[in-house]
């Protein structure tokens, strides 16, 4: 605790503040200028007229593949394709969200759990989408673990159209009016992991999953 | 030894020549594309730089702030004034937890610091986990670069350690390199019982710390071990998560002309109970360690540093003899401002001089910093305090006796050029200063030719009238 003291003591004494700590009115102040949220200039861009187009866009710029199906129930059946184009094996891992979906019928081997190290595919959803740059939002709960788009070397995320926003400021608006706060993991995604650490030369595939498809439902 | 030396022996290494050149123009072209993309640079800009001041104008309310509520959230907040308690307060951490193995995400601060030596000495095995990080591990060698660390090795120097580390045959592709790294390092992910990683910014509102990379090694280190430990520097803090999508918006565009990056990790406390993932504890340590010195004066803005490395890619000094010549862990424009201030500019010899003020630092500097300003105020702080060599600041105080007197300096300056012309001979090039010959080793001087300045100056203005 010296260590914290001594910290803030001397912040203020360059500052020129008196005493050793904030005192009760300049942390109201700090918290009065942290409830404006104020929101700084952002990219023509982010306000596209085609939103839908603008995430694809910047999917096809991050190597993020996309396919877009007319009903949640069409979704076992575009994964089953993607998986055989990319000479995948038919089983994934995934959310308790996507259980029910008829998994069989499209010849995939559904786990309903957390991915593991063995796991090659990986579906989550994702709580939201950012169209300025084609991201997907996932925030992690005992529901929705992280695991399932880290692990795999493939991932593969449902992403609901409503739900494609234009800008991260707006995806944390939505946050804080349905979760209130950030949860343990807020987890932008966007596109598969790279490297460009051996020569500047971009490499995909780091350490996270080598393909990200996005399955965009209504 | 000082930058001097350290330089001329960088740039006596053609390999390394070779390596930086390569780089260069990735980095340059790179950013120059991205901004010219975004449309609104300038206003984001100066958005950016008013959020981060905002925040260091009341510094100690921000962190306390920051403090009670990562605190609310479960996170353990420990504050370290120096790098020894830094190093201390996580070793401790490893020990209270019988930690093993840790694996690392990059993070400045802990090379500031020294941490992974510390950690060893406590006996516990360290794994850099960033691929540059991890190459330069083994290899046992400091990052020559903020972001990219390994910028200044070949490929064919990544292979040869590859071949010594893993013990498989030699590989000539660069995909093939990194395939293996993922496979050596995935087994560490998932063993090591501590985590640790740097914070970007950490965010007051929330109690959010954050991390920001392209392979996801970050995520693995915050997810998978038992123990997460965030070591971060107190002037990282950031009030808002829009204050955060402000500069996310400059970071990686500066950086290396990304958009975004592949991984933008917000974290805010350990697991909850039923979650399949995430920490069982975590851990902020927020460091000082010199940063308190710059507050208060013309310093202070140079906290606003968010760390992208695009002075040091835009300076000509850095391009030409890379990050180590520096002599510690922050190179180009910005460690020339920094180095002196955190490790005391009697230490830093010629830092603050290793620059040629062309202000390409300045031009790109994402949050405005004035760089060379600040390089120029900590030159007069040098020649104040006399640390600078007596010969210079003899020469120094003789052309300032000169400048203020115009006549003087007319008529040294004529006899000057003049007996300049002649020494440079037939090709007009001088290969030799008597008493400087440090500065014409490595080129020629090009001889001044015909009159001066100021003659020509005062023959324009009489033809005219
Ligand atoms: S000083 Fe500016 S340009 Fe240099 S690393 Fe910091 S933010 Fe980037």
């Amino acid at each position: 605790m010296a260590a914290r003291r001594g910290i803030l003591a001397r912040i203020r004494k360059a500052q020129g503040r008196d005493g050793e700590e904030p005192t009760a009115a300049e942390l109201a102040a700090v918290r009065e200028a942290i409830a404006r949220h104020e929101v700084g200039p952002q990219p023509p861009f982010a306000h596209a007229p085609d939103r839908l187009a603008q995430f694809r866009k910047e999917c096809d710029r991050l190597g993020t593949t996309h396919a877009t199906v007319s009903s949640l129930a069409e979704v076992p059946a575009e994964v089953a394709r993607y998986l055989a184009a990319g000479a995948l094996a038919p089983a994934v891992a995934g959310w308790g969200e996507f259980a029910g979906l008829d998994w069989a019928g499209a010849g995939i081997g559904y786990r309903n759990r957390p991915a593991d190290a063995n796991d090659a595919t990986g579906l989550t959803g994702c709580f939201c989408a950012i169209a300025e740059t084609g991201t997907l939002l996932l925030l992690s709960s005992p529901a929705a673990p992280k695991l399932n788009a880290l692990l795999p070397e493939t991932h593969v995320c449902v992403v609901r159209a409503a739900r494609i926003l234009d800008t991260m400021e707006e995806a944390f608006a939505l946050m804080r009016s349905e979760a209130g706060e950030p949860p343990r993991a807020t987890f932008f995604v966007s596109g598969p992991s790279r490297t460009a650490d051996i020569e500047q030369t971009i490499v995909i595939g780091a350490h996270g999953p080598y393909r990200v498809h996005a399955v965009i439902v209504p | 030894m000082f930058f001097k030396q350290r330089a001329s022996e960088k740039l006596g290494d053609e390999l390394l020549q070779g390596n930086m050149r390569k780089a260069k123009g990735k980095f340059v072209d790179g950013r120059a594309k991205a901004v010219a993309e975004f449309g609104v640079w300038e206003e984001v800009r100066a958005h950016a730089a008013k959020v981060r001041d905002r925040a260091l104008a009341n510094l100690d309310a921000y962190l306390v702030e920051f403090e009670a509520n990562a605190t609310r959230r479960g996170a353990v907040v420990h504050w370290a004034e120096t790098a020894e308690e830094a190093c201390a307060i996580v070793a401790g951490i490893a020990r209270d937890n019988g930690v093993r193995k840790a694996a690392k995400s990059k993070s400045m601060v802990s090379e500031e610091v020294n941490l992974n030596e510390a950690l060893e000495a406590a006996g516990v095995e360290v794994i850099e986990t960033d691929l540059g990080e991890y190459i330069l591990q083994l290899a046992h060698e400091p990052p020559s670069h903020i972001v990219a660390p390994a910028v200044h090795k070949s490929k064919e120097q990544v292979a040869e350690l590859f071949v010594k580390a893993h013990g498989k045959p030699r590989l000539t592709e660069i995909p093939a390199m990194t395939r293996e790294a993922r496979e050596a390092l995935r087994g560490h992910f998932l063993s090591a019982d501590m985590g640790i990683s740097g914070s970007n910014f950490v965010i007051a509102e929330t109690g959010t710390t954050l991390t920001v990379t392209n392979e996801g090694n970050a995520d693995m280190v915050t997810t998978l071990p038992r123990i997460h430990v965030v070591i971060t520097g107190i002037e990282k803090v950031i009030g808002t998560l829009e204050d955060f999508a402000t500069l996310i918006r400059l970071l990686p565009r500066s950086a290396i002309g990304q958009t975004v990056t592949n991984y933008l990790t917000l974290t805010t406390g350990p697991k909850m109970p039923d979650e399949a993932d995430g920490p069982e504890q975590m851990h902020i340590v927020l460091v000082d360690a010199g940063r308190t010195k710059l507050l208060g004066g013309p310093m202070q803005e140079m906290l606003r540093c968010i760390r992208c490395g695009a002075c040091m890619n835009h300076c000509p000094v850095y391009q030409n003899v890379g990050g180590h010549a520096y002599g510690w862990v922050y190179p180009g424009p910005m460690g020339s401002i920094l180095t002196p201030v955190y490790v005391g500019l009697e230490n830093a010899g010629d830092l603050p001089n290793a620059a040629t003020f062309c202000g390409e630092c300045a031009v790109a500097c994402p949050v405005k910093i004035p760089l060379p300003d600040l390089m120029r105020k900590l030159r007069e702080q040098q020649f104040d305090r006399k640390l600078r060599p007596w010969p210079e600041r003899m020469a120094i105080a003789a052309w300032g006796f000169a400048a203020t007197r115009p006549a003087l300096y007319a008529f040294l300056s004529r006899v000057g050029a003049r007996v300049a012309a002649w020494m440079g001979g037939s090709d007009g090039l001088i290969h030799r200063l008597p008493g400087l010959d440090g500065w014409t080793k490595g080129r020629d001087m090009p001889a001044p030719q015909g009159r001066t300045f100021r003659e020509l100056y005062a023959l324009r203005q009489g033809n005219r009238r």
